[in-house]
């Protein structure tokens, strides 16, 4: 009896194990586990026999039909297991996409050229010290012309090609109120700088300025930035670092060489223009080196007039200012070898040579962003 | 200003080389434009005399010559008449260029023959039109030689940029007066002649003495007006200028060589005497030039009892002018007053080389002088005899001094300079120093005008390339922000403009009338736009944004999103502003969106929110309105207030007639943010609230209503959100339906209602309490809650 009874526990094991490990899907394993473990199974009824056992015999087939339950339990276990996991790969190989299909192509803005210079040379003079300073484009004759020491008669009036508004060609000069140009240039803000602060003052002042003149290389709307410096004992050696200090910032290269030459402004005096060395790499100018020069900007030593004008006392306040085109600027350090397409709005222009918004010029990082 | 070596070295007595000439212009402020060599184009042409002539085998009209042009007999098919044996010409061999039409001459066969070269023409050479045959140069000229040497045309051309305050630079003499300072040479005097004039001088006296205060003049008589002298027409030939006839060169030549510019007149011409006097409106006169100019008072002209005949110190009247039958003549030689010119000049539109030098203003104290030097050459050149000299007024010479301190050139120049070096340099360019430094400046310089115009002169001359560089001091204290809070605001939106996928455009300030019509009355315009195309000062961004957007959809670009941060110009000023235009695909098809999207006025909408909130405006707090303006859809466009007056932006769908204006199709939307009404942040120091998050979870609430069609979603939500501004944090629409199960006229709108509670969680009956309130306050605006 005894082994006989082991014989059929041994037996049922085998059968079982056998349909555990054939069943072919969840379902099937259910019904497996239902004829083995549910309330009838026959490993239940094998348990329920237990109690009805002697002590003795308790314990001779006690651990066979506990080990029947317990292995037969583990292969249900493992095999649910592995048919889940069939499941779950057939599915994961029924879900499969084509990966090479495109993502939505990112939006990617552009900050232009221009703006993004002007952000440049904020940077770079906020280094030294100098405050960004603002005036308008529609400008008073007195502010334009009569304060910076250019009265109507003056021959340097004929290099300006002045815009005048419609209704007001013929008003006062002097009026300091009601515009009358197009601003020919940024250096009206040097007047209105002094007019509004005390000095020491030192301010840069980036905008658009105006001249009726149409070619290759002008364009009737441009940028300039205006540099003022006011301050006691103030002179051309200043000037001269300044200038050289802006510009090897402006296109990080120690070996900018400068040239000043003697000039003519009204506003300035002893008046400079500078050029700026450059060398021929492949074909193409390089600022930087001195196999030949280019003009950048227009400088000087304030005229006591002017400063006069502005209500200071030129014995007692003297300063130098600069002007220099923006535009001019871009395109030697970005390599734009055409004026126009800046002011076309052409999105393929645009793409080509604007910036990233994240292209933000600091110190630590970089005033000039890399190709 | 254009002059030409040996002229140069006619006022300058240096052998300094060429280059270090042009150095020096360039150095002391005479910036050298140009330098040409015509020696250079007549390379590989040389003298060469003909040995044989024999007619062509193959051609009537050519000859087959032997020439030998220093190295033996070359044989040259020429087609010249004049070409025969002993004749003496120039020579192109194979390689030059000939200078009329760059053509370069090489071996090749004419008809059959060889030839080794050409025999040239002087048209051939640009040396004159005669095309009638070859050159013929005398018996004796060296064969062999370079034809440039021989015929002395090796002189190069300098062109100089003359600062409008150099007025003596605008002759060859002032020139060779600045070198000469800088250590290039030493300057010759100009030779005064004395001229014996017999007899009276001319009637000539001046009315208008604020114009015209000195007006010089002289007659000579029985003159022959032929060609100027060859040394004088090569120079003037040289520098651009056509040789015309010997006073007309005269006068040109005197203008350039002395900066002294005089007129002359065919007394044949005139009736009486000439004045100088003021203009009356309405005069007119034909100029040299050809044309008619129409005169008006302020104006300083020459007449004579019937005509005008000089607008003065401008230009000549065509009527007086001289020709060849000129026998008798008046030579004037005034001084006009610079202002004077410069507003005749400017009103007139007319440049002249006078103009050039009146307006600067020539040398009050050279007219006796020049006068003398013109009289002198007439005679020289013309014959005749002079009479004497009419001398009406008196040029003012400015004569005025100042007192210098020599130290100015360091403590403003930036360089130190010894004062004998600079008392050196001031007598050099003509100034006057006296013992104790009160310096004179000449009468040729009357843009000198106080101490720092000499340092300026002593800086020039000792070289500004020696001032050294001195570093600005650093400015004390702790380093702030160098912009504005306005420069900050433009600069953050353009940078999350950017960042939102918008391009930034440059676009002009000045458009169109048709451009500009659709956006309001243009404040203000352009007297004298460059084009009808620039002519009127933007009132809004977007005219020339709209008009980009065309373009580049035209380009085939398929999306455009442009914005520009600029000035709109209004009658009370200019105001800065940022403008966006979206045309063309929102988003391209795609596999997963399927077909392309347009822009609509909700994009609009979501640019201008970023923006703003990017600038830093409060925009939660924000008012959608309409009015818009007429450039955008009445029914699909708003602005955004903050209050009801300071508009924000204006945003929406472009109105169908405004694209159809800018040519544009499909859906385009736009934006205006008036940077300028947005309030800058002010800064209350840098330390934020404590952070103090609510300690229960808040709950939502749905409420779907009906609610009339005329009612706006805003004014709901705001209605629901002030039912308990306490305990509503937050309500936003969340969808919006009309159709099958709304009554018509109406819309069915979906808000989501944040509630957040305080100290404990809401009851059963407190939330039924506030859903009431919702409902109550909705109902307010005509909205019932759906079943």
């Amino acid at each position: 009896m005894t082994d006989n009874t082991m014989t059929d526990t041994d037996d049922l094991k085998t059968h079982l194990l056998v349909a555990i490990e054939a069943s072919a899907s969840l379902d099937a394993l259910e019904a497996v586990r239902v004829d083995a473990l549910g309330k009838q199974g026959r490993v239940t009824q094998l348990l329920k026999t237990m109690g009805a056992l002697s002590p003795e015999e308790r314990q001779t087939r006690g651990p066979a039909i506990h080990g029947l339950r317990e292995a037969v339990t583990n292969a249900i276990a493992a095999r649910k297991a592995h048919l889940e996991q069939v499941a779950l790969d057939a599915q994961l190989a029924s879900e499969a996409l084509d990966m090479t299909l495109p993502a939505d192509a990112p939006l990617s803005g552009t900050v232009h050229p221009v703006s993004q210079v002007m952000d440049e040379l904020a940077e770079i003079f906020a280094d030294l010290g100098f405050a960004v300073a603002s005036g308008p484009e529609m400008e008073t004759d007195w502010h334009n012309f009569g304060a910076l020491n250019i009265p109507e008669t003056h021959p340097a009036r004929a290099m300006h090609d002045t815009f005048y508004l419609a209704g007001r060609e013929n008003s006062d000069p002097n009026d300091r109120e009601t515009p009358r140009v197009l601003r020919t240039h940024t250096s009206p803000v040097q007047i209105r700088t002094m007019l509004a602060n005390t000095p020491p003052i030192r301010i840069i002042a980036p905008g658009r300025t105006y001249r009726s003149d149409s070619d290759a290389t002008h364009t009737p709307m441009f940028h300039q930035v205006e540099g003022l410096v006011i301050d006691k004992g103030i002179t051309l050696g200043h000037l001269k670092w300044t200038l050289e200090t802006f510009l090897k910032a402006f296109f990080e290269r120690d070996d900018i060489v400068l040239r000043l030459r003697p000039s003519y402004f009204p506003f300035t005096e002893p008046s400079a223009e500078v050029d700026v060395g450059y060398s021929i790499v492949k074909g193409k100018r390089v600022i930087g080196g001195s196999e030949g020069w280019m003009e950048v900007l227009g400088s000087g030593m304030v005229h006591p007039k002017v400063i006069a004008a502005c209500g200071l006392d030129p014995d007692e306040w003297q300063g130098f200012a600069f002007g220099c085109g923006i535009d001019r600027l871009a395109m030697l350090k970005y390599g734009m070898d055409d004026l126009r397409p800046f002011f076309d709005g052409d999105i393929r222009w645009l793409k080509h040579y604007g910036f990233s918004a994240l292209d933000v010029p600091t110190l630590s990082g970089g005033v000039g962003m890399p190709a | 200003m254009k002059f030409t070596l040996s002229w140069l070295k006619d006022h300058l007595d240096t052998d300094a080389s060429l280059d270090a000439i042009l150095d020096a212009l360039t150095r002391i402020g005479l910036e050298v434009e140009g330098v040409t060599d015509p020696a250079a184009k007549l390379d590989g042409f040389t003298v060469a005399r003909v040995l044989s002539a024999e007619r062509h085998p193959q051609a009537d009209k050519l000859q087959v010559l032997s020439v030998d042009a220093g190295d033996g007999p070359l044989q040259v098919v020429c087609g010249a008449p004049n070409a025969r044996a002993g004749l003496v010409g120039v020579f192109g061999k194979p390689g030059a260029a000939v200078p009329a039409n760059g053509m370069v001459l090489k071996v090749a066969a004419i008809r059959g023959v060889e030839s080794n070269g050409m025999m040239c023409s002087t048209r051939e050479l640009e040396l004159g039109d005669d095309h009638d045959g070859i050159i013929e140069l005398p018996e004796d000229a060296p064969v062999g030689t370079s034809f440039a040497d021989y015929a002395g045309l090796g002189d190069p051309v300098i062109e100089v940029s003359v600062t409008p305050n150099k007025q003596d630079c605008m002759g060859v003499h002032g020139i060779a007066r600045d070198l000469a300072a800088a250590g290039l040479g030493t300057l010759i005097a100009p030779t005064v002649p004395q001229v014996a004039g017999e007899g009276a001088g001319p009637d000539v006296r001046i009315e208008d003495a604020a114009g015209c205060p000195a007006f010089f003049a002289q007659e000579v008589r029985g003159l022959t007006n032929g060609a100027a002298p060859e040394w004088m027409a090569k120079r003037l030939r040289a520098i651009g200028q056509k040789p015309i006839s010997a006073l007309v060169d005269i006068t040109n030549y005197l203008t350039v060589d002395l900066g002294r510019p005089l007129h002359v007149y065919d007394k044949a011409k005139l009736s009486g005497g000439l004045v100088a006097r003021q203009a009356r409106d309405g005069e007119t006169v034909e100029a040299l030039n050809g044309k008619t100019y129409t005169l008006s008072e302020g104006m300083t002209l020459i007449a004579d009892d019937v005509a005008v005949h000089d607008i003065g110190g401008i230009m000549g009247g065509a009527h007086s002018g001289v020709s060849e039958a000129t026998t008798e003549v008046v030579i004037e030689c005034a001084y006009f007053t610079p202002e004077v010119i410069a507003r005749t000049g400017q009103k007139l539109g007319l440049t002249s080389d006078a103009r050039q030098r009146f307006e600067r203003g020539v040398d009050p104290a050279f007219l006796d002088d020049g006068l003398a030097i013109a009289t002198f050459l007439v005679l020289e050149y013309c014959g005749g005899t002079a009479s004497g000299v009419t001398r009406a007024g008196e040029a003012p010479l400015g004569t005025r001094s100042y007192a210098y301190d020599p130290a100015r050139a360091e403590t403003l120049g930036g360089l130190a300079v010894a004062p004998e070096r600079q008392r050196a340099i001031l007598e050099a360019l003509g100034f006057a120093v006296d013992d104790q430094w009160n310096v004179t400046p000449p009468t040729w310089r009357r843009d000198v005008d106080g101490t720092a115009d000499l340092v300026e002169e002593v800086i020039r001359i000792e070289g500004i390339d020696k001032v050294a560089p001195v570093p600005l001091p650093r400015v004390p204290g702790v380093a702030r922000p160098t912009a504005t809070p306005e420069q900050r605001i433009e600069r953050r939106t353009r940078r999350a403009a950017a960042a939102r996928g918008l391009d930034e455009a440059v676009t002009w300030s000045f458009l169109s009338e048709k451009q500009v019509a659709p956006f309001g009355e243009a404040a203000w315009r352009l007297a004298n736009p460059i084009s009808e195309e620039l002519k009127v000062m933007r009132p809004s961004l977007l005219p020339g944004l709209l008009s980009a957007a065309e373009r580049n959809l035209r380009q085939g670009v398929e999306s455009v999103r442009l914005f520009e941060i600029g000035r709109r110009y209004l009658p009370e000023g200019e105001r800065a502003t940022l403008g966006i235009v979206l045309a063309g695909d929102r988003r391209a098809r795609g596999w997963r969106e399927g077909k392309p999207a347009g822009f609509d006025a909700y994009d609009a909408k979501a640019e201008a929110l970023a923006l703003l909130a990017a600038a830093g405006a409060p925009v939660d707090n924000l008012q959608v309105m309409g009015e818009a303006g007429a450039a955008f859809h009445p029914g699909r466009s708003g602005t955004l207030r903050l209050g009801p007056k300071t508009v924000l932006a204006a945003f929406g769908a472009v109105h169908p007639a405004v694209m159809k204006a800018f040519d544009l199709g499909g859906q385009v939307a736009a934006v205006e943010l008036y940077l300028d009404a947005i309030p800058a942040k002010r800064g209350a120091g840098f330390m934020r609230p404590a952070y103090a998050p609510p300690a229960l979870q808040p709950v939502r609430r749905d409420f779907a209503f009906l609610v009339p069609a005329d009612v706006s979603a805003d004014a709901l939500v705001r209605a629901v959100k002030g039912a308990d501004k306490v305990v509503i944090t937050r309500a936003r629409v969340f969808d919006v339906f009309t159709g099958t199960g709304v009554a018509e006229g109406h819309k069915s709108v979906a808000v989501e209602v944040v509630l957040q509670p305080a100290e404990k969680s809401f009851t059963e009956a407190e939330l039924k309490a506030i859903a009431d309130k919702v409902v109550a306050a909705a109902a307010k605006q005509g909205a019932q809650l759906r079943g």
